[in-house]
C-alpha cells in the first residue's frame, strides 16, 4: 500500500515503518517500540516508582505474565486473550488505555499494529542502540553502488522500488564537497581545475585535497565545539570572560592531524591523568571544565558543585554516548535504563577534578598557561637548536674520547683534591638576598627544639603551608652530583602527613615528596622528572637530615637554583639548617671507578669515567652552556603564554544520590564511579575508577555507544539528517535508525579502520549515495518527504559560522590563520548593555582578527553575536547536537545590514572592479562566478545588471552617499577606484551576498 | 511565510505544516509567525485574552515593602529570627550570618473601593487597586538571580529551554504583521543593575524564529534593521527586490521550498525596516498621552518603555516582556525600594490606564513581579534574597481585581495559604490564553518537554472574573 493518502494519514513514521502496515512482518524496534514508549511507558515502563498495576509493558516476562485478575496483558500469539489488546480497543472509557484524560490516545493503525505483533508472538528485541556492535556482510547491489555505504542504501530503495538521484553535476559536488570538509566555498580556479580533470581519480583526489587541508579541522571544530558546549564567557550571572581558546586549538589541531577518536575521548576526559601528560593532553583535560560557571554573590558552593555535576553528566552522556542521562538526576529514567544511581555513579568520575561551587572574580583556577601559535613556533625553533647542539655534543664527544687515557692519568694523579663540600643558605637566617615568602616563623630554643645555631623554623598547619625563598642574588649552579639537604624535626604528637622539598630553577617543576600525596602542587599519578615521591616521612620526635640529588629532580648540570621552598600538610615541623652539597673535584663514584683499571672496570664504571670526562671537557662544557642559554630563553617564552581551564585531580568528593536531586538533601547514599549498571561494570578490582578507565571503556571496539554515535554524527553533517534521525538520543525516545545494518557496518568500519574519522568521513563522500542530487523528484517527495531513505543528498543552510566565512572569502577579506585567542567582529553598540559585575563594553578588533572565521568568533554564552544568533549557532550552555535550521527576517537584516557583510560586500566589489575585466557584463560574471561557482544565466545576469544601472545613476548623483558605503569598516578604502561605480558594484556584490543559493549548500 | 520544521530538512509545505500540526499538542496552530496573521487560531478552550505584558522586576523586589502587609513584623524588628523558620533552608548572602528580623520599612494603607492593601511607595498604582489581583502566596526553587530568572522566565533553572514568550508565540503565533511577536524592552536607570541573559527571552529548542526579540534604547531599536550607510531605502529596495527575483528565477532549477519562505523573510524584513522606526518614533503621541506616561518619548526609561510597549500592543504584539534591573536591595531597603518604585511606578500606571482607556486591558495580562522576595531578616538596613514566599499582582482580561489571593506567615517568610509556585502561574497564565498546559507539548531529545515541566501545575482558577 503506496498512496499518498496513506502516508498523509501517519504523522512522522519512516516510509518504512507505513508501509509495514497491515500486513508484513513487524519488527518490535522499528514498528511497536515507539509505542509502548510514547503511549504506555510513562506508567508501565522503566521506571520502577510509577509502575501502574505491576505490569511493565517493557519487559516482555512481566507483559506475558498471568495476572490476578484473570488474563495477561499479552498473550503471544492469541491477540483476543490478551487484556492489553481488549483495553486498547475498550469501548468503555473506564477500561481504554491508554487513560483518555492522559491525552495519549493510540492511532487506530497503532492499534492494529499491536493486535498483530501480538498474533505474531509479540517478539521483542532488544534496544538497538544497546545491541552488540555486529559487521553485517553488506547486501549485494547492482553496479550503481561504489562501496558499502551504497549496497545498504540501494538495497533500502530496491525494497521500496525507488531508485537513487542521479549524480549531482561537477559544480555542485565541488561546492558541497568544499562546504562540507572544509567550510568554504571553492575557488573558481579550483571548480575550473576539478570541472576539467575527467580523469577516473579527479573525485577522490579532491577529496584528499580537502581533507588534507587545514581548513578541516576548523570545519569539524564548529561541531565539536556545538556538541562540548566550548564557549568564551562563563555563562551565568554576570557571564564573565573565561580563557580556554587553546582548547579550541587543540580539537582544531587534534582533527587535522586526524587523532584516533579513542584517543580524542581519552584526552580530553582524562588527559591530566596519562602518564608524562603532555601540554596538548592537559590543555584537552580542560574538556570537563567548559561547563558554565558563577561567580555570583550570595550563591551556594555546594548548590552550584550540584549543578556542575549535573551538567558534567548530561554533556559526557550527550557527548560520547549520544544518551539523555540527565533526565535521570531526579528520578529513574521514564524511556530508558537509566537509573537516578547511574546518574550519580556516572558523576562520581568527575569527582577528583579540582573545581570550586562559586570562583573568585575573573578566576577560574586551575589554570595553565599555553604558548600561542607564534611562541609555539618558536619553542619548536628552540627545541630544535637544543637537538642540533646535543648532536654537536655527541659528535664531539666520539673525537675527544682519544685523549680520556691521558686525562685519566692525570686525574689520578689529583683526586686527593676531591672532597665534598657543603653550603648553607638558611640557618638563623635567610641568606641568599632572595626574597622571603609564605610562614617563616624562627623559634628559639626555648619555644621548640633547635638543632643548629640559635633558632629553628615553626610551621604548624591544618592543611598545606610553606615558607619560600626566590630570585637568589647568586644563584647556585648545579653539577652532576649536586645535592640538597634540610632538617627537619617532625613533632611526634602532631606530625605533619606530607614534606615537600621544592626548586626553582625558572619553573618550581623540581620537588621530592615524603610520606602521603595529599600536597597538591604539581602532583602527579606517577613520579617524573619534577616530582619525586622519596618514601615515607622521617621518624617523628627526632633531627633528620633531608637529602635530595638534584639531578634526580631535573636539575642536571648547569641549572641556575634560585629558590627553594619548604611545604608541609597538617602537622607541626620544625625546619633548620638548609643548603647543598659541591664536590669539589671528582665524584666519588668517579674517583672510586677511576682506580680500578680500564679493562676491570663493569660497565657502570666505565660509563662514569666516560661521561664525567666529556662533561668536564672544556668544549663541552661550552656546548653544555650554549644548550642552557637556549633552554633559559625557550623558558622565557614559554612563560608567555595563554591561560586555559585545566582538568587537575585531586582527593575525590564524595557523591551521594541527592533524593529528588535536591542538594540539599544529605540522606542519600553514597556511590563510587560506576558506568550505566545495564551496560556493564568496570574491572578496577579494589581500585577506585577514574576518568581515565571511563575514557578506555569508551574506547573499547566493543562499547555500543560511542562508535554509533560518532559514526551517526559524521553521516549527519555529510547528508543534513542521520542515520538515527534522533542525533542527539538514541535511547528509546529516539527514532529507530532508518539503515541499522548501515549505521553498525560503518560504526564497526570506524572502529576497524583505529578510530580514524578521516576514513570514515572519506568512505561517506566517496559514496555514489553522496555523490547524488539534492533535488527531489516529484515522487521521491511525496513518498519519502525527510529523506529517510537517502534517495537524494540533502540539502540545507550553511552554519552561521560558514555564511560569514563565505562573504569574506568572496571578498578577499578572510585571513587564514589558525588558532589564537578569539576574535570580535563588529558588533552592533549597546549589545552588552545588559551585562553586569562588570558592565561590558564590546570593542571590536581592529587588526586582521576582524576578518577571521566564524569558529573564532568570542562566544558570549548569554549575548551571542546577533548574527551568528540570527542564524541559529546555540548559545552552547548545554550540548547541541543537531543546530536548529530557520529561515528568518533576522537573517535577511543581518545579510542586508551587519556591517561586516556590507564590508565584505564593498571589498568584494573592488575585486570585482579590478579583476572582473573591462564590461559590466564581464564584471557581472566574474563576480557570480565567484560567489556560486558557475556562470550566471541570462535573467540573472539582467537582474544584476539592472541594479548595477540604478546605483550606479543614483551614486553618481549622491557620490558622497557612495563615499560613505564604500568605507563601511575597517578595511582600507580603494581611493584609486570611481566611488559612485565602486558603490554601484557594492549594491550588485550585496545583491549575490544574499541570494539564497550563496548560503545554502545543495 | 510557512513556517520551517525543525530539527528536520524542510520537506515542503503541506508536510511540513501537519507535522508542525502534530507537534504542537494545540489542536490547531498559527501558522502565523513573525509575519504571519493569527487568523484561525484554535486554542484549548475559549481565551480570556490575546497578549501578556510582563513588567518584570529583576533583582527581587522586597514583598514585605511593597505588596505584603505584615503589621506583626514590626513588633519582632531587631529580635533574632525564630530558628524554626531558617532552619535547613537556604539562603543566600545572609549565610552563616547572625539573623535579626527587620520591620516592614513603609506603611501599607488600603485604596481603591476594595480597600486593597498595599505600601504606600506607589502613588500611581496604587490608583489602579481594583483592578489588580495580588497574589501573596509565590513561591519559587532559586536563591540567586541568574538562575531565578531562567526558572520564572522557563520553569527550570537548566539552560537551553525555552521562555514562556516563545512557547507563547509558538502555540498562538502573532497578530503582528510587519514586527516579532515576542519583543523584550530593557530599561535604563535605577543605580545598580541585575545583568541579564538573552536566555531568558531565547527560544530554546524550539524554532528559533520564537526567539523573543531585543529592542535596544540605543543604536537600531532592533539589530541590523537600519541600512548601511550611504544606501537609502530605494537602494536598500532595489537590492531586496533583485534578491528575490533571482531567488525566484533560480527556484526554478533548484525547486528548493525554502527559496520562497526566503522570499518572504526579505519582505518581511524589509517592511520591518520601516515598521520598526515608524513604531520607535513617538513623535506623533498628543501631549496628554506623553504627560499621562511622565517620560520624554525614546529616553529608554521605564515609562517610556511602557509607551512603547503598548504600541507594540496595538499592533498585534502577542508577548511583550518589560525589565526594570534595580530591585536588588541588599542594603537600604527603605530608600531603594522608594527609588526603584518611583521609576516604575508611574509608567506601569499610564499603561494600565492607556490600555483600558483604548479597549485593550480586556484582552491584556498584566503581570508585575520579579524573581524572588527578600528576607524577612535583615542584612545591615537591607535584606538578602528570598524563595518561600512573595508577592507578584495581575490585572487585566480575566483577572479578579481588587483581590489577593494567599498569604505568608507573620513573619513574611513561608507562603502558608493557597501557595502557587511558579508552575502555577505559568498554568494559569496559558489558562488565560486558551491553552491548556498539560497538553502543550514540544517534542525534543525524545521527550515531551512542557513550559511547566513534570511535575503538577494548578491552574488557580480563583483569580479569574
Amino acid at each position: 500500500m503506496k498512496s499518498i493518502s496513506a502516508l498523509l494519514l501517519l504523522p512522522f513514521l519512516s516510509p518504512l515503518a507505513v508501509r509495514a502496515v497491515p500486513s508484513g512482518e513487524i519488527t518490535f524496534n522499528r514498528d511497536i517500540r515507539g509505542i509502548l514508549t510514547d503511549k504506555c511507558f510513562a506508567c508501565h515502563g522503566p521506571d520502577a516508582k510509577k509502575v501502574e498495576s505491576d505490569l511493565r509493558l517493557d519487559l516482555r516476562s512481566s507483559a506475558i505474565a498471568r495476572r490476578k485478575d484473570g488474563d495477561a496483558a499479552i498473550v503471544p500469539g492469541d491477540p483476543k486473550k490478551s487484556a492489553l489488546v481488549y483495553r486498547i480497543f475498550a469501548d468503555d472509557q473506564d477500561d481504554l488505555m491508554p487513560p483518555p484524560e492522559t491525552h495519549k490516545s493510540l492511532k487506530p493503525h497503532e492499534r492494529e499494529l499491536l493486535r498483530t505483533w501480538i498474533a505474531q508472538g509479540a517478539p521483542y528485541e532488544a534496544h538497538w542502540a544497546y545491541t552488540e556492535l555486529k559487521q553485517p556482510t553488506p547486501p549485494r547491489a547492482g553496479r550503481w553502488a561504489i562501496n558499502e555505504v551504497d549496497r545498504y542504501i540501494a538495497a533500502g530503495l530496491a525494497a521500496e522500488g525507488l531508485k537513487p538521484s542521479p549524480e549531482a553535476d561537477r559544480v555542485t559536488l565541488i561546492r558541497r564537497l568544499s562546504f562540507d570538509l572544509t567550510g568554504l566555498p571553492p575557488t573558481p580556479a579550483e571548480v575550473d581545475a576539478f570541472v576539467k580533470d575527467r580523469s577516473k581519480e579527479a573525485y577522490e583526489k579532491l577529496v584528499d585535497r580537502l581533507l588534507a587541508s587545514p581548513r578541516y579541522g576548523e570545519r569539524m571544530t564548529i561541531y565539536w565545539l556545538d556538541l562540548v558546549r566550548y564557549a568564551d564567557t562563563v555563562g551565568y550571572h554576570g557571564d564573565q570572560n573565561v580563557s580556554q581558546s587553546p582548547y579550541r586549538d587543540y580539537v582544531i589541531k587534534a582533527f587535522n592531524t586526524n587523532m584516533p577518536y579513542d584517543r580524542f575521548m581519552r584526552e580530553q576526559l582524562a588527559g591530566d591523568l596519562l602518564p608524562d601528560a603532555t601540554l596538548d593532553q592537559r590543555v584537552a583535560s580542560g574538556y570537563n571544565r567548559l561547563n558554565q560557571t558563577t561567580e555570583e554573590g550570595g550563591s551556594q558552593a555546594k548548590e552550584y558543585l550540584a549543578i556542575y555535576f549535573a551538567d558534567r553528566v548530561r554533556n559526557v552522556s550527550q557527548v560520547y554516548m549520544g544518551a539523555t542521562m540527565g533526565c535521570a538526576q531526579c528520578h529513574n529514567h521514564k524511556y530508558d535504563p537509566y537509573t537516578t544511581r547511574d546518574f550519580y555513579s556516572f558523576g562520581a568520575f568527575f569527582a577528583d577534578i579540582e573545581e570550586r561551587g562559586v570562583y573568585g572574580a575573573r578566576k577560574r583556577p586551575p589554570e595553565i598557561q599555553v604558548p600561542n601559535p607564534e611562541a609555539q613556533a618558536k619553542i619548536e625553533a628552540f627545541d630544535r637548536d637544543i637537538a642540533a647542539v646535543k648532536a654537536q655534543v655527541t659528535a664531539e664527544g666520539t673525537e675527544l674520547l682519544a685523549g680520556q687515557p691521558a686525562w685519566e692519568k692525570s686525574a689520578r694523579a689529583s683526586m686527593d683534591q676531591t672532597k665534598e663540600v657543603e653550603t648553607v643558605l638558611i640557618d638563623d637566617r635567610q641568606d641568599t638576598g632572595g626574597k622571603s615568602d609564605g610562614a617563616w616563623n624562627f623559634v628559639a630554643a626555648d619555644k621548640g627544639p633547635v638543632h643548629s645555631g640559635k633558632s629553628s623554623r615553626r610551621q604548624q598547619a591544618k592543611g598545606l603551608v610553606q615558607h619560600f625563598y626566590d630570585n637568589a642574588k647568586k644563584p647556585l649552579e648545579t653539577t652532576a652530583d649536586t645535592r640538597f639537604f634540610a632538617w627537619v624535626h617532625l613533632d611526634a604528637a602532631n606530625p605533619p602527613k606530607a614534606l615537600m622539598l621544592q626548586f626553582n630553577d625558572g619553573t618550581w617543576d623540581h620537588r621530592a615528596v615524603w610520606g602521603s600525596d595529599d600536597i597538591s602542587f604539581g602532583r602527579q599519578p606517577k613520579s617524573y622528572a619534577a616530582y619525586q615521591r622519596k618514601g615515607a616521612l622521617p621518624k617523628a620526635g627526632e633531627w633528620v637530615r633531608l637529602e635530595v640529588n638534584a639531578a634526580e629532580l631535573g636539575l642536571p648540570a648547569g641549572r641556575k637554583v634560585k629558590g627553594m621552598a619548604y611545604t608541609q600538610f597538617d602537622g607541626l615541623v620544625h625546619w633548620d639548617k638548609a643548603g647543598w652539597i659541591g664536590v669539589k673535584g671528582l665524584p666519588h663514584e668517579v674517583a672510586r671507578a677511576l682506580v680500578i683499571a680500564p679493562d676491570q672496570r663493569d660497565d657502570k664504571q666505565a660509563k662514569a669515567v666516560r661521561e664525567h670526562f666529556l662533561a668536564t671537557a672544556p668544549a663541552i662544557l661550552a656546548l653544555n652552556k650554549t644548550i642552557a642559554g637556549i633552554e633559559a630563553e625557550r623558558g622565557k617564552v614559554n612563560s608567555k603564554g595563554i591561560s586555559t581551564v585545566v582538568s587537575k585531580a585531586v582527593k575525590p568528593r564524595m557523591i551521594r544520590i541527592l533524593p529528588r536531586g535536591n542538594w540539599m538533601d544529605d540522606s542519600g547514599e553514597e556511590v563510587q564511579p560506576a558506568i550505566p549498571a545495564f551496560l556493564g561494570k568496570l574491572d578496577t578490582g579494589e581500585r577506585r575508577a577514574t576518568r581515565l578507565d571511563l575514557a578506555e571503556w569508551l574506547g573499547r571496539p566493543g562499547n555500543v555507544l560511542s562508535s554509533r554515535t560518532l559514526a551517526n554524527r559524521l553521516w549527519y553533517l555529510l547528508f543534513g539528517r542521520g542515520i538515527c534521525s534522533s542525533v542527539d538520543d538514541f535511547g528509546g525516545q529516539g527514532t529507530f535508525p532508518s539503515h541499522p545494518e548501515l549505521l553498525d557496518w560503518l560504526a564497526v568500519d570506524f572502529v576497524e579502520s583505529g578510530w580514524n574519522i578521516k576514513h570514515t568521513m572519506r568512505k561517506i563522500v566517496t559514496s555514489a549515495s553522496y555523490r547524488q542530487s539534492s533535488r527531489p523528484s516529484p515522487a521521491l517527495r511525496a513518498e519519502d518527504p525527510y529523506n529517510a531513505l537517502f534517495a537524494r543528498q540533502g540539502r540545507f543552510g550553511l552554519a552561521a559560522e560558514m555564511v560569514r566565512d563565505n562573504a569574506l572569502a568572496a571578498s578577499g577579506l578572510l585571513i587564514h590563520k589558525l588558532g589564537g585567542p578569539s576574535a570580535k567582529p563588529y558588533q552592533p553598540v549597546g549589545y552588552y548593555a545588559q551585562l553586569n559585575f562588570p558592565g561590558r563594553k564590546y570593542a571590536a578588533d581592529k587588526n586582521d582578527n576582524q576578518y577571521r572565521r566564524g569558529v573564532y568568533t568570542h562566544w558570549q554564552r548569554t549575548f551571542l553575536h546577533p548574527m551568528l544568533k540570527a542564524f541559529d549557532a546555540p548559545s552552547r550552555e548545554e550540548c547541541t547536537a543537531t543546530r536548529a535550521r530557520s529561515n528568518t527576517p533576522l537573517q535577511a537584516l543581518a545579510l542586508l545590514n551587519d556591517p561586516s557583510f556590507v564590508e565584505a560586500a564593498r571589498v568584494f566589489a573592488a575585486r570585482i572592479m579590478r579583476e572582473g575585466g573591462a564590461r559590466p557584463e564581464d564584471r557581472i560574471q566574474w563576480a557570480h562566478r565567484n560567489v556560486l561557482s558557475r556562470t550566471a544565466e541570462a535573467a540573472v545576469a539582467t537582474e544584476l545588471k539592472r541594479v548595477y544601472e540604478q546605483h550606479l545613476a543614483h551614486y553618481r548623483a549622491q557620490v558622497d552617499a557612495a563615499k560613505k558605503l564604500i568605507a563601511e569598516g575597517e578595511a582600507p578604502v580603494a581611493t584609486d577606484l570611481d566611488p559612485a561605480e565602486l558603490a554601484a558594484w557594492t549594491g550588485v556584490s550585496r545583491v549575490i551576498l544574499n541570494l539564497h543559493e550563496t548560503i545554502t549548500r545543495y | 511565510m510557512q513556517p520551517s520544521s525543525h530539527p528536520q530538512p524542510l520537506p515542503d509545505e503541506t508536510v511540513a505544516r501537519r507535522t508542525f500540526l502534530r507537534r504542537t499538542g494545540l489542536g490547531s496552530i498559527a501558522l502565523a509567525s513573525m509575519a504571519g496573521t493569527a487568523q484561525g487560531i484554535q486554542t484549548h478552550h475559549h481565551p480570556r485574552i490575546k497578549r501578556v505584558i510582563h513588567l518584570c522586576m529583576a533583582g527581587g523586589p522586597s514583598h514585605l515593602e511593597t505588596f505584603d502587609n505584615k503589621p506583626e513584623l514590626a513588633k519582632h524588628n531587631g529580635k533574632p529570627m525564630p530558628e524554626s523558620f531558617t532552619k535547613g533552608q537556604p539562603i543566600a548572602q545572609l549565610q552563616g550570618k547572625a539573623l535579626k528580623v527587620l520591620g516592614p520599612q513603609h506603611t501599607f494603607e488600603r485604596y481603591g473601593k476594595s480597600g486593597l492593601a498595599m505600601s504606600n511607595v506607589f502613588k500611581h498604582i496604587s490608583g489602579h487597586a481594583d483592578e489588580m489581583c495580588i497574589i501573596n502566596s509565590m513561591h519559587t526553587e532559586q536563591i540567586n538571580h541568574d538562575p531565578a530568572h531562567t526558572f520564572f522566565n522557563t520553569g527550570t533553572a537548566i539552560s537551553g529551554r525555552p521562555s514562556m514568550g516563545s512557547w507563547v508565540l509558538y502555540g498562538l503565533g502573532a497578530e503582528s504583521r510587519d514586527l516579532p511577536g515576542f519583543i523584550v524592552l530593557t530599561s535604563v536607570g535605577g543605580g545598580q543593575s541585575q545583568p541579564i541573559s538573552s536566555r531568558q527571552w531565547h527560544s530554546g529548542f524550539l524554532p528559533s524564529r520564537f526567539q523573543g526579540v531585543q529592542m535596544h534604547a540605543t543604536g537600531n531599536p532592533v539589530h541590523y534593521v537600519g541600512n548601511p550607510a550611504g544606501v537609502g531605502r530605494a537602494q536598500q529596495k532595489e537590492v531586496v527586490d533583485a534578491v528575490s527575483r533571482i531567488n525566484a528565477i533560480r527556484n526554478k532549477a533548484l525547486q528548493d521550498p525554502e527559496i520562497a519562505t526566503r522570499i518572504a523573510g526579505y519582505e518581511m524584513a524589509f517592511r520591518m525596516q520601516a515598521s520598526v522606526p515608524e513604531l520607535t518614533d513617538m513623535s506623533g503621541e498628543p501631549k496628554h498621552i506623553v504627560d499621562l506616561y511622565g517620560c520624554r518619548p525614546g529616553d529608554g526609561s521605564f515609562a517610556s518603555n511602557c509607551l512603547l510597549a503598548r504600541r507594540l500592543a496595538e499592533r498585534g504584539v502577542r508577548f511583550i516582556q518589560l525589565y526594570h534591573r534595580g530591585w536588588d536591595h541588599h542594603g537600604g531597603v527603605k530608600g531603594g525600594v522608594v527609588k526603584t518604585a518611583s521609576l516604575v511606578d508611574q509608567g506601569t500606571s499610564a499603561l494600565l490606564k492607556d490600555l483600558k482607556q483604548r479597549g485593550m486591558l480586556d484582552d491584556t495580562l498584566i503581570i508585575w513581579g520579579g524573581e524572588f522576595g527578600r528576607t524577612p531578616m535583615a542584612q545591615g538596613s537591607g535584606r538578602d534574597h528570598h524563595i518561600k514566599g512573595y508577592s507578584m499582582w495581575m490585572a487585566g482580561g480575566g483577572v479578579r481585581g481588587g483581590t489577593t489571593y494567599g498569604a505568608t506567615d507573620d513573619f513574611g517568610y513561608n507562603a502558608v495559604d493557597r501557595k502557587v509556585h511558579v508552575r502555577d502561574f505559568h498554568a494559569t497564565m496559558l489558562h488565560l490564553l486558551g491553552i491548556d498546559h498539560s497538553r502543550f507539548t514540544y517534542k525534543f531529545q525524545g521527550l515531551d518537554f512542557r513550559l511547566t515541566g513534570v511535575e503538577e501545575a494548578q491552574v488557580i482558577r480563583d483569580l479569574f472574573t
